[in-house]
């Protein structure tokens, strides 16, 4: 089963107390923007074998929005971060690029 | 190819049958096909085969990176229906599910299609509403099904307790020509029609990049040495994002784990296909007597084709309350698969940003009861750049906003 620490009130959460939200970081294209920008915001995703940043929600705990870093190919959790980020903190990209040396 | 018949089998009979041969060859890759065809599931090996059939195009490699219908196709729960709201999804369904009807005639291959009728059971108010829409729009496209009353449910499928007092039977969704068919064996009986047609089937070889020249496919890296190709057709599921990936482009969808199910074998006592969407479940009993039943998808992109074990509690706890006696039964066996599921629920037939190379993907949870129709559409595709069955199912439609919305119409189940 997936755990995950929701980063606001620590708490490790197993799967069924989250909610998950997709793929993170997405830059969002609003009116005024061109089509292909905003059916890339809309559409398309990364869907990335391997490392995924994505959205959870600790839906039966505090009920805020995190983001998780997490290997899609492995179940590996890289780590938790707050949803106020415009992209994944430096600790999580050191665990990415340490994973398998454990 | 030797075919199959009353005589061979006689013939066989009377010399210990070794006189059989292969299935379907095992040959090296050559250096240049005039299509190559990534995946040897049932998509990508129907689509092969009606190349060859339909369009005389036989200089055909059909690339996997693990065994012949080893990921989806053989992970499905094996269900074939057609009753889909919109309009082009009817269409191609039908025509699946119409060449399921002959398939197994037309590959001199047995892949023992079972028309017992599939229903679909309305559990809810919601759901009675969503159904008789359905049966009246299937009516007007020419796919045949009905709306049933809870006592025709019942005397369809006794073992069914239709008075539940959390999902009580409201009725149900009929279609009298759905059912299933062996997956195995659809992938071996295409597998054995294009060897038969000179086509090369390459196992064990995966796909690590796609070779393109000013925008256009011309071949591709893989594990067993670059082939060339003119065109390219991409026929992953679950992994068409990790290829798209490759070509340069990005896909609509994401790819998550589906779970299926089957109980110890018993004695014959259902010989319908139910499904369930408000509880997120459906069931048949194979020709072995195990109960088949497949649950829900997992809501996180995962590639590792296991699923979390909540929901095959909860597809069971559900589904005990309108099956009771499954209440007592073991479970033998378990697994997961990776589906690809677009925003629309519908799936992709598409040319790609990459000239000569197609793809089709996106089928999410329910592709197995496609694969001829896709296949047939799909070959099209290639051999003329268009296809009736498969031109609403374009990439554009995204940008275009013309979605063919079944995630209303089928709920979850597939």
């Amino acid at each position: 089963m997936l755990i995950l620490r929701c980063p606001y009130c620590g708490l490790n959460g197993e799967e069924t107390e989250l909610s998950p939200g997709g793929e993170a970081h997405l830059k969002r294209f609003g009116p005024g923007s061109d089509d292909a920008s905003f059916e890339a915001y809309l559409f398309l995703r990364n869907n990335a074998k391997g490392v995924h940043f994505e959205r959870w929600r600790h839906a039966y705990g505090c009920g805020k929005w995190f983001l998780a870093a997490r290997d899609s190919a492995t179940l590996e959790v890289y780590g938790t971060y707050p949803a106020q980020t415009s992209e994944p903190p430096a600790d999580i990209f050191a665990r990415i690029a340490d994973r398998g040396r454990g | 190819m030797r075919r199959f018949s009353a005589f061979a089998i006689a013939r066989e009979a009377l010399r210990h049958h070794e006189g059989w041969g292969r299935t379907w060859a095992k040959r090296p890759p050559k250096a240049r096909y005039d299509v190559i065809i990534v995946g040897a599931g049932g998509h990508g090996l129907a689509t092969a085969y009606y190349l060859g059939r339909n369009f005389g195009i036989t200089n055909v490699a059909i690339l996997e990176k693990g065994w012949l219908g080893g990921g989806n196709t053989g992970r499905n729960t094996t269900i074939i229906r057609s009753n889909y709201l919109q309009d082009p999804s009817a269409a191609i369904y039908e025509k699946s599910r119409d060449l399921y009807e002959t398939l197994s005639q037309d590959l001199n291959y047995n892949i023992m299609f079972s028309p017992r009728g599939v229903i679909m059971l309305a559990q809810t108010h919601h759901e009675v509403r969503g159904y008789k829409r359905t049966a009246h729009a299937n009516s007007l496209q020419g796919v045949s099904t009905e709306w049933i009353e809870p006592d025709r449910v019942k005397e369809l499928c006794p073992i069914m307790n239709i008075d539940g007092p959390r999902y009580p039977v409201l009725g149900g969704l009929w279609q009298a020509r759905g059912g299933t068919a062996r997956h195995d064996a659809v992938a071996w009986g295409l597998a054995r029609a294009c060897t038969d047609m000179g086509m090369d089937i390459i196992q064990k070889c995966e796909v690590t990049g796609i070779d393109r020249d000013g925008g256009r496919v011309t071949g591709v890296q893989t594990t067993q040495g670059p082939i060339a190709c003119d065109k390219l057709g991409v026929v992953v599921a679950g992994h068409s994002g990790v290829l798209a990936q490759m070509a340069g482009f990005r896909l609509p969808l994401e790819s998550v784990a589906l779970q299926a199910l089957v109980s110890e074998p018993i004695k014959p006592c259902m010989d319908v296909v139910v499904m369930a969407n408000t509880v997120h479940g459906y069931m048949s009993q194979s020709d072995k007597g195990e109960m088949v039943i497949g649950g829900g998808t997992d809501g996180f992109n995962n590639y590792t084709q296991r699923g979390s074990f909540q929901h095959i509690e909860e597809t069971l706890r559900a589904l005990t309350e309108t099956f009771p006696m499954i209440s007592r039964l073991k479970m033998l066996r378990q697994w997961g698969g990776i589906v690809d599921v677009t925003g629309d629920r519908s799936p992709i037939l598409s040319k790609t940003p990459v000239d000569g190379m197609f793809i089709n993907c996106g089928w999410g949870t329910g592709g197995f009861k496609a694969i001829p129709g896709s296949g047939w559409g799909m070959a099209e595709l290639i051999a003329r750049g268009h296809s009736p069955l498969t031109e609403a199912f374009g990439l554009d439609r995204f940008r275009e906003g013309r979605f063919i919305d079944e995630s209303v119409a089928a709920g979850v189940a597939h």
